[in-house]
């Protein structure tokens, strides 16, 4: 399955804000964590705001205080072999510390044509687009398998627009 | 082929002994050292490995161990590992999967994980009363090899590496809830005793916990 890498977002609504002494856990993991991502098989690729080493500055139209995580793997296994299988995974333990309950889904992950840098736009539509309609090959979680060939990817054109299904998505999400 | 037969084949003992040798092992293994393992032939333990992969116990690839490659590399040796089959049986019928996972899904989803470790830390000091004290790191061996983690000591005998996570298919599916649990499970086990501690190291394949003596980890 070369020439497909697999996006995800993931966002958060904090309990406190950044620089609450009540977040440091988290900020202070921050560095270390992304460290670790770099470095981990499989990485592409993740989102960082102007000036920084990480994305806890950029903004959305998802609120002020929904913080994002963006970034690009080569496989669903080199991501959940970093989201679950490294220090990471600490992070996500003590999430209850940090982060509100989310009341619908805060994780989305897509297939795009390798060599593709997705916007953080396109990933909150991919984000509405599986609160809307649940999982599907445009947009999906960690327990669906879709491939790239379901999202309609297997015929990437040159400049890396996606002839598929998928094309249709911009318009209705 | 049914759970139940897949458990019958481990009745024969030579098999049982293979079957124990082989998964307590870090790599995949050869027929060659599997024999030797199990004091047995070569011929009788090659036919008792292929009635184990049958049987969905274990998995075989075959490989070229010299790293040598084309003409005069040799055949490629038959490898043998566990397979990622799981089997149980319970009499009469019982389904505490199913009802482990919805409580997960509904915990999950509430963020229910200081509930949740607060309730595995007392299992663990319950644990740990029933076990009796608990004294160095080959006592913790002990007790956590007969709680299925299969633990393995690293070579330099500081660290206890746990090879099967008991919660697998509950902690693929919540991993943060999880794998929250089981270490404020191994925490509450370990309470009180001094020089060891468990901690969070999640690798892939592994138990996400290791315990280790804390004598050399002054960090």
């Amino acid at each position: 399955m070369a020439g497909h890498h697999l996006a995800q977002l993931n966002v958060g609504t904090l309990r406190h804000p950044l620089d609450d002494p009540r977040t440091h856990g988290f900020t202070s993991m921050l560095d270390t964590l992304n460290d670790v991502a770099d470095r981990s098989p499989g990485f592409v690729w993740r989102l960082v705001g102007d000036g920084s080493n990480d994305a806890t500055a950029v903004q959305t139209t998802l609120g002020a205080d929904v913080i994002v995580n963006m970034s690009v793997w080569e496989s669903r296994d080199s991501l959940w072999d970093y989201v679950y299988r490294s220090g990471h995974l600490d992070v996500l333990r003590r999430r209850a510390e940090w982060f509100e309950l989310p009341k619908t889904a805060f994780q989305v992950m897509w297939w795009i044509p390798a060599g593709h840098v997705p916007t953080v736009e396109e990933a909150v539509e991919r984000l509405r687009h599986l609160r809307a309609h649940g999982p599907s090959p445009s947009a999906f979680g960690f327990r669906d398998t879709y491939t790239p060939e379901d999202a309609g990817l297997g015929v990437a054109n040159i400049d890396g627009h996606d002839q598929g299904p998928d094309h249709r998505l911009s318009a209705t999400g | 082929m049914e759970d139940i037969e897949a458990i019958v084949v481990l009745q024969d003992p030579v098999r049982r002994q293979l079957y124990e040798y082989v998964v307590a092992q870090d790599h995949e293994v050869s027929r060659n050292e599997a024999s030797e393992g199990a004091g047995i032939g070569r011929t009788l333990a090659a036919f008792h490995l292929d009635k184990l992969v049958d049987a969905g116990l274990l998995a075989t690839e075959s490989r070229r161990l010299t790293g040598r490659s084309g003409p005069g590399a040799g055949r490629p040796a038959k490898l043998y590992r566990r397979s990622g089959a799981e089997h149980h049986v319970s009499v009469p019928a019982r389904d505490y999967r199913t009802a482990a996972d919805l409580l997960a899904e509904v915990a999950d989803g509430a963020r229910l994980d200081v509930e949740l470790r607060a309730a595995a830390a007392r299992e663990g000091r319950a644990v740990r009363v029933a076990a009796g004290p608990i004294e160095d790191l080959n006592a913790v061996r002990t007790v956590l090899s007969t709680r299925g983690y299969e633990p393995r000591t690293d070579a330099d005998g500081t660290v206890l590496r746990l090879v099967n996570c008991p919660f697998h298919v509950l902690s693929e599916r919540h991993p943060a809830l999880i794998c929250g649990m089981n270490l404020a499970l191994l925490e509450g086990l370990l309470e009180d005793t001094e020089g060891l501690r468990a901690r969070l190291d999640p690798q892939p394949g592994m138990c996400c916990v290791t315990v280790e003596s804390s004598k050399n980890n002054d960090d």
